[in-house]
């Protein structure tokens, strides 16, 4: 059982990382469908500096800037060029995956070198790491794994209590009334879009450094997409991605353990699942009358000299 | 200081004149990646030309790629036409292909004369109730689409899966999980070399153009899409205008996925779609909606990814700058919507 | 007392539209000031640049003798001027207090102990109480109201404008209201309240300022005047437009509408106990401030919006349940040009002719749309009614705010409607297009088409109606005889005097 979690959270740290990067996005009323394209931007530019420098540390900050630099692009034509952000989200994901094909094709059937392998190394926590059960599945991890940890919880702590993170969620329920209120909406918007998608080059970078590890094409297959809808069922609450991204992470490697059970259910009616519950969350929100993401989600802001 | 003015209005030329330019730069921005791998551009982009229109067969093939893009970019104009943002194309696909499985798998000794009207019909089916589903949420409920339909992409996807490795699996395939092939009754027959999906495609082209320019319910479908209000204050039953779209627009993409399953791949798989109902979105969305401009815009899309993979061998140019020319111009043309309707002053 | 605010010679354009032209005031501390003008005088624009949301075209703004530029509303913010709009800039899912300090916070971190004790303080300072933790949607007007105030007052303003406030508030809440003004104006605070309720004016303010098409009036102090004079400067002269008035007698009676109420989302009466007859041949003019419950009459009666109680009989028949299409086939025809003139209608990107279509397109059999006679109807109201056009097929957003209208008058006319109601439908139009459109009421009247038109311009309706309805806060002030009465007695029912009243002050 111990395995099946510890295996679940490796599988969910991805999604983990994209669904926060998307969440503080979108909390600043974008939508920024592109995370599959930040993703594998960010994979290829975290490879690629591994490979070169053989620094854990610089790999990430060359993830964390391609993915940013992916979602500039997108903040530049949604927010100053006031384009329909849903097919700049798709530009973003085809741009993102054209370039990382093209820079990754230099590395295919390379491996990670040993310097940052090591660095990301599964490492038991003291103390934490021993506590029976929970230890050995939580805190028995990679490094990489407990930044996520630090990360959602630095982002929880940003959202609810500092002014910027309160803020922020101004802006994405009604910008009109944090503009008047002397918040410049425009930068936030910029300065949050930017931060999204850095976690989600920070994702791409987990798997071509920790989880498959190498480079590939379609490397995320597929899991930009399911952030962005999981985003949702986490209800735009960074704490909430634990639970989100380590069920579908479970869900994921779920089929093959349950027939060791005895149990046969598809694999594939299983992975459908997050999908019927999210389809849910957003029917049952809509017919209540309430939408629960930021009112201004989608829409562009800008104030109008009439 | 800039100050950023709204325009009164830009002449026709003008428009064109910016949309051209738009697209100038964004292969000017592109060639920045042919560089870097120390080629000429000019030649690099004259090979991708000939990869795509240099013979008679990769014409061919470059016209038979274009046909599932133009199909789909066609349903999507129709709910785009409605602001109905219907991102679940890949999905409707891969139902309209099941549905003409169904058919061809347990039906397939019928005549292909009846056979494969039979398919189109499932198809189409099962590609509006695929739409019908987020649509009718937000007929009645406002739910939001974009995100409902992309998900429903994804339960497509697996249930196709299930069926691929489960009970659909082909047992004469040596334990590979793959669906069996479609009898010779189930694939569209060719014409002048091509299947003959570019007949329905040129038919759809001009139906859809017909439809929305000519008839009152393509007209009632503008209407909805630019004002509910007003189309309230005209008397129209918005909520069965939009169902009736959505319908519509499944339906077409679903015969993207009949086509695919039939003529291309013969068979049903996952791969069935490959992300043309993404690309397709895209389609329309440069096309302004036009179905006869989208007929251009498929085969240049087309073009451009088989040049990709020409120029792979020609050149040893990674294909994917064909992505990267795809998403450029999309960003640059998304972009140039803002210099249509504004203009720039400075500020002394 | 000193001068706390100086504006000079403010100027503001949009486009070719003056808003504001020649504004000079000077005011003083621990004053409360009433910004009195009709619809389209000019006093949001006016207010929009001392709160830093519009930059002056021209002119200057000194607070305290000090020349300032406001880039942004947070610059007049940070000078210290707060304003409460009517339409109120707050997060609806968050509670009160971090309303109040949205923009405010110090430091990193957000500690909500001390922004508290703050916040009550301020609350305490002026007398005034509310849930702190309860979410604005949750919240009734009033308090959403208080919640403005107190966020203004938050950020150390000393000068508040307050934009229509008691327009949503009930007579209770509107004591308290003042009550918290007279607080504030003790603290040393100057206060601006822009209202059209005179007999609110004369119990509040200390001096009035009047103004007229986009200038500055008069500045008067209140205890000096009354009521009629306010209306009358308000008002101003009476301007003689020669508009032909036809008499149709004897027609019969058509529309009666009784008792209607009409509610919006929020459950407030946008319509209450709206009841008055209409006759064949005869033009109805309704007067009344902007959002006096227009709008929602309009929309009731053409089906769009449903009324909450009460009927609507036409020619037998009630419409309370028909839909829009229902009342259409019936011959109502309703044409209402909203501020922004494209707003209900007509589509802005489609050509004259597919708008031209919009209500009777579903009535041609068959697949095909013929656009055919549209073309030709096209053509007739451009030379008709002078349209100025690139082109039938051009999309009519390109098309001049005058000229819009015109094409959607000219619809409306063309179904020969029996019943025909027309809102603000020469807003903004020039005199030669304003009369056009009188002749071609006339010609209805003529044909014994009941017309209800409703109007900003005193002077067109009193020369152009029959008879005119009065209405104020959703409410029938009165109906009068258009030959029996002048702009004066309106401008009193306008503002919230009933008929009675009046006739009973002429003759008491």
């Amino acid at each position: 059982m111990e395995s099946f979690l510890t295996a679940s959270i490796i599988a969910g740290t991805p999604l983990l990382l994209a669904i926060l990067g998307e969440i503080i996005t979108e909390k600043s009323g974008s939508l920024n469908l592109g995370v599959e394209g930040m993703m594998l931007m960010g994979a290829i530019g975290g490879f690629a500096t591994a490979y070169y420098t053989d620094s854990a540390l610089i790999a990430l900050l060359a993830a964390m800037f391609c993915g940013g630099l992916g979602a500039l692009i997108f903040g530049f034509i949604t927010v100053t060029l006031r384009a329909n952000q849903t097919v700049t989200g798709l530009a973003l994901t085809i741009f993102g995956t054209g370039v990382s094909n093209y820079f990754g094709s230099g590395f295919v059937g390379k491996v990670v070198p040993e310097g940052v392998k090591k660095s990301f190394a599964i490492v038991k926590i003291p103390v934490l790491g021993d506590i029976p059960f929970v230890g050995s599945f939580l805190f028995t991890q990679s490094t990489f794994i407990y930044l996520s940890y630090i990360l959602v919880i630095i982002a929880g702590i940003y959202l609810y209590h500092t002014r910027h993170g309160l803020y922020l969620s101004a802006i994405g329920e009604n910008p009109a009334a944090a503009d008047s209120a002397g918040i410049k909406v425009s930068l936030y918007k910029y300065v949050h879009i930017a931060v999204g998608g850095m976690l989600c080059g920070l994702s791409g970078a987990f798997l071509s450094l920790i989880y498959v590890p190498a480079w590939q094409e379609n490397l995320s297959a597929g899991r930009g997409w399911i952030a962005v809808a999981l985003v949702i069922f986490c209800k735009w609450n960074p704490f909430m991605t634990f639970i989100g991204a380590y069920l579908f992470g479970g869900l994921d490697i779920v089929g093959f353990r349950l027939q060791q059970y005895d149990i046969h259910v598809s694999q594939y009616i299983i992975n459908m699942l997050p999908y019927v519950i999210t389809i849910s969350m957003l029917i049952f929100a809509s017919v209540r009358g309430k939408s629960r993401g930021p009112k201004s989600l989608g829409l562009n802001y800008f104030r109008e000299d009439r | 200081m800039v100050k950023i003015l709204k325009r009164k209005e830009i002449s026709h030329g003008g428009k064109i004149g910016i949309q051209l330019a738009s697209i100038v730069f964004a292969f000017i921005f592109a060639s920045i990646f042919i560089l870097m791998t120390k080629n000429n551009p000019v030649s690099v982009y004259f090979s991708m030309f000939q990869g795509a229109f240099g013979t008679g067969f990769r014409f061919k093939e470059t016209l038979i790629n274009a046909i599932p893009l133009l199909i789909t970019a066609l349903g999507i104009s129709l709910a785009f036409k409605m602001k109905f943002w219907n991102i679940g194309a890949e999905g409707q696909i891969i139902m309209g292909a099941f549905g003409a499985s169904y058919f061809a798998l347990f039906h397939g000794d019928l005549p292909g004369i009846i056979l494969i009207p039979l398919m189109f019909l499932g198809g189409a089916v099962c590609g509006s109730i695929w739409g019908l589903i987020p649509g009718f949420f937000r007929a009645y409920f406002k739910t939001n689409e974009t995100i409902f339909t992309l998900l429903m992409n994804y339960i497509a996807l697996n249930f196709i899966t299930y069926l691929q490795y489960g009970p659909w699996k082909d047992p004469d395939a040596y334990g590979f999980p793959k669906i069996a092939r479609f009898g010779r009754n189930a694939v569209l027959p060719n014409l002048m070399g091509i299947h003959i999906g570019w007949i329905v495609a040129i038919i759809l082209v001009a139906w859809v153009y017909y439809f929305l320019h000519f008839t009152k319910s393509g007209y009632e479908t503008a209407v909805v899409g630019e004002s509910e209000n007003t189309a309230v204050y005209a008397g129209m039953n918005v909520k069965k205008i939009i169902l009736r779209t959505i319908i519509l627009s499944g339906a077409v993409c679903g015969i993207t996925g009949v086509i695919q399953a039939s003529a291309v791949a013969r068979t049903l798989s996952v791969n069935i779609s490959g992300g043309i109902g993404y690309t397709a979105i895209i389609v329309a969305w440069l096309s302004g909606l036009n179905p006869v401009i989208a007929l251009v815009t498929s085969v240049l899309f087309s073009a451009m990814v088989q040049g990709g993979n020409f120029i792979q061998l020609s050149h040893n140019i990674p294909s994917a700058v064909a992505d990267i020319l795809q998403g450029t111009i999309l960003f640059f043309v998304l972009g140039n919507q803002f210099f249509i309707n504004y203009r720039l002053q400075r500020n002394k | 007392m000193d001068t706390i605010i100086e504006v000079r010679d403010l100027e503001k354009h949009f486009g070719s539209v003056v808003a504001n032209k020649n504004i000079s005031f000077k005011l003083k501390q621990n004053k409360v000031y009433a910004l009195l003008g009709e619809n389209g005088a000019g006093k949001s624009t006016l207010m929009n640049m001392l709160s830093g949301i519009y930059k002056p075209d021209k002119g200057e703004i000194f607070l305290k003798g000090e020349k300032i530029i406001f880039s942004s509303p947070k610059d007049a913010i940070k000078n210290g001027i707060g304003m409460i709009h009517q339409h109120f800039k707050l997060v609806e899912n968050k509670s009160a207090l971090d309303n109040i300090i949205l923009g405010q916070y110090n430091g990193f971190f957000v500690n909500r102990k001390k922004i508290r004790e703050k916040v009550m303080g301020v609350c305490e300072e002026f007398g005034l109480s509310i849930d702190l933790d309860k979410n604005i949607e949750d919240m009734s007007i009033s308090e959403k109201q208080t919640t403005e105030i107190i966020k203004v007052l938050y950020r150390g303003s000393k000068i508040l404008i307050l934009d229509e406030p008691t327009a949503v508030l009930t007579p209770q809440e509107i004591t308290n209201l003042f009550r918290i003004m007279n607080n504030m104006r003790e603290k040393g605070c100057t206060l601006i309240i822009i209202t059209h309720k005179l007999h609110e004016i004369l119990e509040i303010s200390d001096e009035v300022i009047i103004m007229r098409k986009g200038q500055f009036i008069e500045d008067v102090i209140t205890s000096e005047t009354n009521e009629k004079e306010l209306t009358d400067l308000m008002v101003g002269e009476s301007v003689d437009l020669k508009i032909e008035r036809v008499v149709v007698p004897d027609g019969r009676e058509i529309l009666h509408v009784k008792d209607l109420v009409v509610e919006d989302r929020d459950r407030i009466k946008k319509l209450n106990g709206v009841s008055f007859h209409l006759r064949e041949g005869e033009v109805l003019g309704v007067a009344g401030l902007a959002g006096s419950g227009q709008k929602e009459l309009c929309e009731t009666l053409n089906g769009v919006i449903k009324a909450t109680s009460g009927d609507i009989i036409y020619e037998g028949d009630s419409l309370k349940n028909k839909t829009p299409r229902e009342i259409i086939e019936k011959g109502v025809s309703m044409s209402f040009i909203p501020e922004d003139r494209l707003g209900m209608g007509l589509i802005a990107p489609m050509s004259m002719t597919d708008n031209l279509i919009l209500k009777n397109y579903y009535k041609q059999t068959g697949l095909y749309l013929d656009r055919k006679d549209a073309v030709i109807q096209g053509e007739r109201l451009i030379r008709d009614l002078q349209i100025k056009t690139p082109g039938i097929h051009h999309p009519v957003k390109q098309l001049s705010g005058g000229n819009i209208q015109k094409i959607l008058l000219g619809r409306e006319l063309d179904t020969h409607p029996h019943l025909l109601i027309t809102a603000y439908a020469t807003r903004g139009l020039d005199v030669q297009s304003s009369h056009l459109i009188y002749d071609e009421i006339n010609k209805q009247k003529q044909n014994n088409v009941g017309v209800i038109y409703v109007g900003e311009d005193l002077d067109v309706l009193l020369e152009l109606s029959d008879r005119i309805m009065v209405l104020c806060d959703g409410e029938i002030t009165g109906i009068v005889d258009a030959t029996a009465t002048d702009r004066e007695e309106l401008g009193f029912l306008m503002g919230g005097k009933k008929l009675e009243e009046i006739e009973g002050a002429k003759h008491g």
